[in-house]
C-alpha cells in the first residue's frame, strides 16, 4: 500500500471531530445554528456581513427588519419586493421560534413573547455570553464590530460558535 | 454611424475579444448612451478618472466611508473589507472573474455605494469611468 501514515491520522482525526461536533449539534446544543442554507439570502444578506442565522432571532424581528430595508442600521439594503417576500417568508420560517426553536430556544431565552430585538448582539443570552469578552477585543482592527462573530468564532460561517 | 460612436465601441472591445460579448460590455455601452444624453460632450470612459473617483476622499455620504477605497481598499486588487469588518473580494475583474456579470446587482450597488460615499447618485459617466478602471486591472 503507497498511502503513507500521514493521511489516514488526518481521515481519523477528521472523522472523530466531525462526529464530535455533529453530535453536540445532534443534540441541540447552544453551539450549532444552521447556516443560511438559502442562496436568495445568502446573496442579498450575506454581503455587508455574515449571513446571520435565521434562528438567531425570533419571527417578529425578522418580520419588523425586513420591512424597515432602507433604514437597515444605517444603510440602504433593500431589494426588490418580490425578493424581499421570499427572503422574509424563509426567515420567518427559520426563525428561532418556529422552525428554528430546536437550535434557537437557548439564545432567546429573556426575550419576551412578541417582543422583535433588532440585533443579536443585544439578546440578554448573547451579552451573558459575552460578558467576559475584554474592551480592547472588541475594538480589535480585525474584530470592528461585535456582529463580526467571524472575527473570533472562526467556523460561524458554518454555523459552530465554539470558542 | 458617428465617429465617436466608433470609438466608443473600439474602445470596450479593446479589453478582449471575448469581453465585447460580456454582460459588463453591454452595460458599459448601456451606461455610454446614458452618458451621452446626459452630456452631449460625452467622450468615451476612462480607467484614469475611474481611478480618481475610486481614491477620492468625497465624505458627503456617512463619515466613516468618505472614498470607494474606504471599503474596497486603494488597490482594487487586493480584498476590503465592510463597515462591519467582513472580507470584500477584490474588486478586479482579473482577480475576481465573477464580478459585473449582473447588471441588477452592479446597479443596486452603485446606488447604495454612491450614496454612502457622495451622499447622491452616481453619473452615467462615474458608473463606466469606475467600471472601466476595475475592468482594466
Ligand atoms: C448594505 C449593507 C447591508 C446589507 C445588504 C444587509 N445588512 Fe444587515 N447590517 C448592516 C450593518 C451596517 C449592520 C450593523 C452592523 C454593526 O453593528 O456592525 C447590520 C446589522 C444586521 C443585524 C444585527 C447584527 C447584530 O448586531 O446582532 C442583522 C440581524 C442583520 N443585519 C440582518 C440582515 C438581513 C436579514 C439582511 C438581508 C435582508 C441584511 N442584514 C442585509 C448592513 C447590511
Ligand atoms: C471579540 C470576539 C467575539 C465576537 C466578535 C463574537 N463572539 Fe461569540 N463568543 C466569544 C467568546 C470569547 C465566547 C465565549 C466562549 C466560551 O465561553 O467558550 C463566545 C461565545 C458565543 C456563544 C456561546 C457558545 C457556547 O459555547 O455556548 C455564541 C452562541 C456566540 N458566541 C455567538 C456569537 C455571534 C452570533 C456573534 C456575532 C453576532 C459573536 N458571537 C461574536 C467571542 C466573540
Ligand atoms: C460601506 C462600504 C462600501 C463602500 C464605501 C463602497 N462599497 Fe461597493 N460594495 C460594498 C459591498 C459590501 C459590496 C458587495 C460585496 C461583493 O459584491 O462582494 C459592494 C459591491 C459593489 C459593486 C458590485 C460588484 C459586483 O460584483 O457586481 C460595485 C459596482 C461597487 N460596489 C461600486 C462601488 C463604488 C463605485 C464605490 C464608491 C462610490 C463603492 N462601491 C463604495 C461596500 C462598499
Amino acid at each position: 500500500m503507497k498511502m503513507t501514515l500521514r493521511p489516514l491520522v488526518l481521515v481519523a482525526l477528521a472523522a472523530g471531530f466531525s462526529a464530535l461536533v455533529l453530535g453536540s449539534a445532534r443534540a441541540g446544543g447552544s453551539h450549532f445554528f444552521p447556516p443560511v442554507s438559502e442562496p436568495l439570502v445568502r446573496e442579498e444578506c450575506g454581503s455587508c456581513h455574515l449571513a446571520f442565522a435565521p434562528s438567531m432571532l425570533p419571527a417578529a424581528s425578522w418580520r419588523k427588519m425586513m420591512g424597515e430595508l432602507d433604514r437597515h442600521f444605517g444603510e440602504d439594503a433593500t431589494v426588490d419586493p418580490e425578493i424581499a417576500r421570499k427572503i422574509t417568508a424563509w426567515l420567518v420560517a427559520n426563525a428561532g421560534d418556529s422552525g428554528g426553536s430546536r437550535y434557537g430556544a437557548k439564545l432567546l431565552r429573556g426575550v419576551d413573547a412578541g417582543a422583535a430585538p433588532q440585533r443579536i448582539t443585544g439578546l440578554p443570552k448573547w451579552v451573558r455570553e459575552h460578558r467576559e469578552v475584554p474592551d480592547w477585543e472588541w475594538r480589535h482592527k480585525e474584530v470592528r464590530s461585535k456582529a463580526n462573530c467571524v472575527a473570533c468564532h472562526a467556523d460561524a460561517e458554518r454555523g459552530y460558535y465554539e470558542d | 454611424m458617428s465617429i465617436r460612436h466608433l470609438s466608443l465601441i473600439a474602445l470596450v472591445a479593446a479589453f478582449s475579444p471575448a469581453f465585447a460579448a460580456t454582460p459588463l460590455a453591454a452595460q458599459l455601452t448601456a451606461y455610454a448612451s446614458a452618458a451621452r444624453s446626459e452630456n452631449p460632450a460625452f467622450a468615451g470612459f476612462s480607467a484614469q478618472r475611474g481611478e480618481v473617483l475610486h481614491r477620492t476622499e468625497f465624505g458627503r455620504g456617512k463619515p466613516d466611508s468618505p472614498a470607494c477605497a474606504s471599503c474596497h481598499g486603494q488597490d482594487p486588487r487586493q480584498p476590503g473589507t465592510a463597515r462591519s469588518g467582513k472580507r470584500i473580494d477584490p474588486m478586479a475583474l482579473s482577480v475576481t472573474p465573477g464580478r459585473y456579470a449582473d447588471p441588477a446587482k452592479v446597479e443596486k450597488w452603485f446606488k447604495r455605494n454612491c450614496d454612502e460615499v457622495l451622499g447622491r447618485a452616481c453619473t452615467a459617466q462615474e458608473k463606466g469611468d469606475w467600471l472601466s478602471f476595475v475592468a482594466s486591472r
